[in-house]
């Protein structure tokens, strides 16, 4: 009864805050780090450095006004912004977040669940994500949201191929699609797959940053072309979801990076027992550094890299990752069959 | 019993859903309904502890095909009322044969299914207990084995279908 039904609901219920959490104050970051960027201060008002500006953030987009264009169809209007943000949430459930700690007697594992179809469960669950996007502009009953909508979906939809390509070839390296036999993997093989799969690293980072509709493919909210994007016509809470759910992605993806390429919560190069005193550093320390870092990361280049032209854009997912990561695949074959 | 009560629920639901994609008029939610019914039936295929096709089948039906029907919904004009579209030339003499012939064909597996010594519709191969968690690697086994030919075959098909997609594409 405690193993099966109260601790996996505490999990869930601790992780969906820490997440909501986690989100709206990467949102303070964001703004933090670009001022930084450009030499300015950034928020500084509320709190002490700003440091109570997401609060201030979500009570003033609680409080207003929640619009609805006359001629929007009104059901899937209210859907989209939920069909975006809980595909965003539910992966984590597949992301494990540290090895298994003792807690009162008991050992528990942090993660939600270990299925033995992980990785593939995580991919399926961001591809429903793309009819939040598309049901959002086509409901809204307006120009720019319809042309955004069908951008951001053609985009996504593009770029999941090479990222779902390059995982195959981390999947043949680790031999298992379980996210936490992949960490296992990578903790036998005393190495973490970064060193072993460089260009897939780069791939799925690059698809990544366009599967979340990041800078430099933030196409689909190119403001002066597209006004605002496929939430144009959408103000208040609504519009809050849509936010929620892009910096919860961006969130998903590091955690990802972190779970396949550099080794979850394992410590810095494994392999070097000189190294074996940090150790102390529990795992899930390890695992938050390491998709800090990644998040610090998509900061720093939406603050660095100028926007993509759309068709560049698509000629950089058809011809230059897929193929790559087509290679990259059949070298992973043979290497793994020959080495 | 557990388990029969999932599965009527979910049949319920699953039938549910298609009656609703086939029946409302709104083409772009005849297409959400479409979706709900993929992921029922991916329920579906969980609780028959088939994860794998489970995940695939909202990898490949949910997100992706009935993506590209959404775009062509989205990109076509529907404004019109459905009688409008009504063809002179539908045959629906032939319609109704097809389909009494479909239903007869669905009567007969359900009737030879609780005749048959060995029933299909209950027979689970006894040397092969479900896996907990997933049966991707016997799935995979089994596809490069016994399966190899078919499931080559399948993989130059599609090969064939996307090529013949790009050189339809690339007429213009």
């Amino acid at each position: 009864m405690v193993d099966t039904l109260i601790i996996p609901l505490l999990k869930i219920i601790i992780l969906l805050n820490a997440v909501l959490v986690a989100v709206t104050y990467m949102v303070l970051l964001e703004r933090k780090v670009i001022a930084w960027v450009q030499s300015r201060l950034g928020p500084m008002r509320v709190g002490p450095y700003g440091i109570l500006q997401p609060i201030a953030d979500a009570v003033k987009l609680m409080i207003k006004e929640d619009l609805r264009p006359a001629n929007a169809d009104k059901w899937v209007f209210t859907a989209a912004p939920i069909i975006t943000l809980v595909p965003a949430l539910v992966v984590f459930a597949v992301i494990p977040f540290g090895s298994d700690i003792n807690l009162f007697g008991r050992t528990i594992p942090l993660y939600i669940t270990d299925i033995n179809v992980g990785l593939l469960f995580l991919v399926s669950v961001t591809s429903i994500g793309v009819y939040g996007i598309i049901l959002a502009g086509w409901a809204s009953n307006s120009k720019y949201p319809l042309l955004a909508s069908l951008r951001a979906s053609a985009q996504l939809v593009s770029y999941e191929v090479a990222v779902t390509l390059t995982l195959v070839s981390l999947v043949l390296t680790a031999g298992t699609l379980s996210m936490v036999g992949i960490v296992r993997a990578q903790e036998e093989a005393q190495v973490w797959y970064m060193f072993v799969q460089p260009v897939a690293l780069v791939l799925f980072f690059i698809g990544g940053l366009a599967e979340t509709n990041r800078a430099p493919f933030d196409m689909p909210e190119a403001e002066q072309e597209l006004t605002g994007g496929f939430h144009t016509e959408y103000s208040g809470m609504r519009f809050a979801l849509f936010f929620l759910a892009e910096y919860a992605n961006m969130i998903v993806i590091s955690a990802v990076v972190t779970t396949l390429f550099v080794g979850g919560w394992l410590r810095p190069f494994p392999s070097w027992a000189a190294l074996g005193f940090l150790d102390i550093v529990p795992g899930w320390i390890w695992f938050l550094t390491k998709t800090f870092v990644f998040l610090y990361i998509f900061l720093w280049i939406r603050a660095t890299l100028p926007r993509y032209r759309y068709d560049q854009l698509m000629s950089l997912g058809w011809k230059v990752l897929i193929p790559i990561a087509m290679a990259n695949i059949i070298v992973t074959a043979i290497a793994k069959v020959f080495l | 019993m557990a388990e029969a009560i999932t599965f009527y629920v979910l049949s319920a639901l699953i039938l549910g859903f298609g009656v609703l994609v086939v029946s409302t008029r709104n083409t772009v939610h005849c297409v959400l309904f479409l979706v709900a019914d993929f992921l029922f039936v991916a329920v579906l295929y969980v609780v028959l502890s088939a994860e794998f096709v489970a995940i695939i089948q909202i990898l490949v039906y949910a997100g992706g095909i009935v993506v590209l029907y959404l775009f062509v919904v989205m990109l076509v004009n529907l404004k019109r009322t459905p009688e409008a579209y009504f063809d002179p030339r539908r045959a629906w003499r032939l319609g109704l044969l097809v389909a009494g012939a479909v239903f007869v064909e669905l009567v007969a597996i359900v009737v030879y299914g609780i005749k048959s010594p060995v029933n299909p519709l209950r027979h689970v191969d006894a040397q092969a207990p479900p896996v907990e968690g997933g049966n991707v690697e016997q799935l995979g086994y089994l596809l490069y084995t016994n399966y190899l030919i078919p499931f080559e075959l399948v993989s130059m098909l599609l090969l064939v279908a996307m090529i013949g997609a790009i050189v339809l594409a690339k007429r213009e």
